[in-house]
């Protein structure tokens, strides 16, 4: 693996950083001029875009959809809509989807949804999905920094990115004034945090694990602070060994926030954790910005309003707060599409700006990939996420995400299990991780 | 429901008229045709969607294919899987098959259980439709359903009904995996034991089990010569002699069906692990295998078939056995 190919977007070229906006908008603006005709309607374009494909831009287009819940999903119709095509979606409840995505991307939709990173890069090397370079020549408002996440080890494009949401300790805001806390800027003040929300009767932090994923979270961040970007993509990678001092030195510095934890977390579901922090039982929450969506916007607005995040605190000062974990999610094509043609032109209208435009409009509980998209729209948590992922050198994606899923599931999730359930065991744990890991190619 | 038609068709077998072999060579065309469309077409489909399946796993657990590329790319790999879930994976195996054995132990106390309460029924107690439904209902739930209100309804940790009801400090019903009892193994470097999450998912499976049980019982119950059980009475028996000489040996085939059913059940345990998304300590064979041949981190069908085989031997070791035993007495 080269590491161009590795690199998640860097946030200036995730352009949201408000400071890089209009320059970024400027040299937008200076690719359409150009010469590259911008996708906002894929039937006109695609009669010029690829003409080699089979089938008809303006047939029918199959969509696979994992967009199951009801925001979502309505979302998801909306962006399809806005392309003005003729789409027949097929949605399927998302994890359904994603355990039988394996045996479905073998005859799949035209086009199907799914997740940048290794989770992309895994089937493309497979060669089940089709190459979309072409596509990518019309999506000049895509930075290079997404192209990366969408491309294969090969160089081509397999994927076209639509939004992503990033990760972040959410608190609420009325609960910090009252008690008068300021917000953590390292790994001491967060103890010193934790110390006195303790002495308030507050747990500081609510905490879940029922999956196996929602601590992979907090695996990643406190690895990311502790040992850098680069040492995680090449944990994920399989080149690290997990006896490492330096894998021993995240739980380490997760042992000592354990303490401040929420009892019994390997069979608290998110959504329970989630709602111990809207009662303001526990003081800060660690999980992607999608926590929001445990409150019903009909009688909990008060809450969702008042919840906020932070970056995650500096643990060593050389890495200080240049990385933070925001999941990109997005599309890819089959490899042989019934209706090729179709399928590209859907694909660059969904990496358009009016797609994801008309996706936020209904469920604005991410961000926007395509960096022409509308800004002003966004709520103060969609801005925040904007801001936390402009100021961050590098964005990595999500422990299951970033590596081979079934060893993420199947052992790092089990040994985060075993940890959390007796954090003593830790050698034993981690020795058994390295074990098991030699039985992965990551190719 | 398939129990009770298996009940009665072993009912029928159970007293086959004598000299059977001698009447099947007096088939007359027509009959062999009808055996041939009656036998032929389900043992085909049996055959076609069993057993070729699971050939096809024996080979694949001998092999290294990522599910994904065509299947040509799989590549023999010997007893390299095999060696790889006894040895490297022995941390998920043997905590898995050994909650298998547990669950055969508690699902025959469970039957137990089910076939007092049959047995109870039976008696024409006043109300007892209510009692029947009310024991059956888990039954008619999907599995996965009874999964759902276990986990969110009774054990959640912070909401549940068995900890509200609960003084003592709340349970992690669903997540603790400390063990209640364990003991080491020679070759093992962990202990295996009962955790406590394992231990409460048998209370949920207690409940659906046991009604599952009552029905099966019911019904032979109900076509039980009543005037055994009186001249039992007559001959001085009270209610336990009279169950236990005359009422349960009398009940031989549908016995042995809850003890097959009972097994099986044991074996094939999946439906209530996976609803509860499989926390540690309640892995069983049902999850291992399909987590590693299914869901976005099945690209290790080997090892997935590796293990599916290690669950296909236990099987149909108990079967063949129980064939054996079947058909050994019919002869005699």
């Amino acid at each position: 693996m080269t590491g161009k190919i590795e690199k998640s977007p860097s946030p200036s070229e995730v352009g949201f950083s408000l400071m890089s906006r209009r320059t970024l908008l400027a040299s937008a603006a200076a690719v359409a001029a150009g010469g590259v005709v911008l996708a906002a309607c894929g039937d006109d374009e695609d009669e010029g875009g690829s003409g080699g494909g089979g089938g008809d831009a303006g047939g029918e287009v199959t969509f696979g959809s994992n967009y199951s819940d009801e925001k979502p999903k309505a979302a998801m119709q909306a962006a399809i809509d806005s392309a003005g095509l003729n789409v027949k979606v097929n949605t399927v409840d998302h994890n359904t989807y994603q355990e039988n995505f394996n045996t479905y991307v073998q005859q799949p939709d035209d086009v199907m949804c799914w997740f940048a990173g290794y989770r992309m890069r895994a089937f493309a090397g497979k060669g089940v999905l089709g190459d979309i370079s072409d596509v990518w020549g019309n999506l000049p408002d895509m930075s290079e920094g997404f192209k990366n996440a969408a491309t294969g080890l090969d160089g081509k494009q397999y994927f076209v990115p639509f939004y992503f949401y990033p990760w972040a300790i959410h608190y609420r805001k009325s609960l910090f004034e009252e008690k008068g806390y300021a917000i953590p800027n390292n790994w001491a003040e967060l103890l010193e945090l934790c110390e006195k929300m303790v002495a308030d009767g507050i747990t500081p932090f609510a905490a879940a694990n029922d999956g196996g994923w929602p601590q992979m979270g907090m695996f990643d961040m406190i690895n990311l602070r502790t040992n850098g970007y680069d040492f995680h993509v090449s944990l994920m990678g399989g080149k690290e060994s997990w006896t490492d001092d330096k894998v021993k030195q995240v739980f380490t510095n997760w042992g000592t926030i354990l303490d401040y934890y929420q009892p019994d977390v390997n069979g608290r579901t998110w959504q329970d954790a989630a709602t111990a922090l809207g009662n303001k039982e526990a003081g800060m929450y660690l999980l992607g910005t999608f926590v929001t969506s445990n409150f019903d916007a009909e009688t909990q607005q008060d809450i969702i309003d008042d919840i906020d995040f932070f970056a995650f605190p500096i643990i060593d000062p050389v890495h200080g707060k240049d990385a933070v974990e925001a999941p990109i999610d997005g599309f890819m094509m089959a490899k042989s599409p019934k209706n090729e043609a179709g399928a590209k032109a859907l694909l660059t209208a969904l990496g358009g700006a009016a797609a994801i435009d008309a996706f936020l409009a209904v469920d604005p509980s991410s961000v926007a990939a395509n960096s022409k998209a509308k800004t002003d729209g966004y709520n103060a948590l969609q801005q925040k996420s904007a801001e936390l992922v402009g100021s961050a050198k590098y964005i990595a994606q999500f422990l299951d995400r970033d590596t081979d899923p079934d060893f993420a599931a199947k052992v790092v999730g089990k040994a985060i299990q075993d940890f959390l359930a007796d954090p003593s065991s830790i050698d034993t744990v981690l020795s058994t991780v390295e074990e098991q890991k030699q039985t992965y190619t990551f190719e | 429901m398939i129990g009770t038609s298996t009940v009665s068709t072993d009912i029928a077998q159970a007293a086959p008229p004598r000299g059977r072999r001698r009447r099947f060579s007096q088939l007359s065309r027509r009959d062999k045709t009808v055996l041939f469309v009656m036998v032929g077409i389900p043992a085909f489909i049996h055959i076609a969607l069993v057993w070729v399946p699971a050939l096809l796993t024996a080979i694949l657990s001998f092999m290294k294919w990522d599910n994904v590329r065509p299947v040509d790319t799989a590549e023999a790999v010997g007893f390299r899987n095999y060696w790889e879930i006894f040895t490297i994976f022995d941390n998920q195996l043997f905590p898995a098959l050994f909650n298998n054995l547990v669950l055969i132990v508690w699902l025959f106390l469970c039957s137990a259980v089910g076939i007092l309460l049959a047995y109870l029924l039976d008696k024409n107690l006043k109300g007892t439709r209510v009692y029947q439904s009310i024991y059956y209902f888990p039954v008619v739930l999907s599995v996965a359903v009874v999964g759902f209100i276990w986990k969110s309804v009774m054990f959640n940790r912070d909401a549940g009904l068995l900890n509200i009801l609960w003084p003592g400090d709340p349970i992690d019903f669903v997540g603790d995996q400390s063990k209640l009892f364990e003991f080491n193994l020679p070759l093992l470097d962990f202990p295996l034991g009962l955790s406590t999450n394992f231990a409460a998912l048998l209370v949920a499976m207690a409940w659906r089990h046991i009604g599952y049980i009552m029905v099966l019982y019911l019904a032979g119950l109900k076509s039980f010569d009543p005037s055994l059980r009186e001249a039992a009475s007559i001959d001085g028996c009270n209610e336990w002699q009279t169950f236990r000489r005359v009422v349960f040996p009398g009940l031989k085939p549908i016995n042995v069906v809850v003890a097959v059913i009972t097994v099986i059940e044991a074996l094939r345990a999946y439906d209530i692990v996976a609803a509860l998304s499989e926390p540690r300590g309640t892995e069983v064979m049902g999850t291992l295998v399909t987590n590693s041949l299914t869901g976005e981190g099945g690209g290790y069908a080997g090892r997935g078939s590796a293990f599916g085989m290690v669950l296909f031997l236990l099987c149909i070791g108990f079967i063949i056995w129980y064939v054996i035993n079947n058909f050994r007495e019919r002869d005699a």
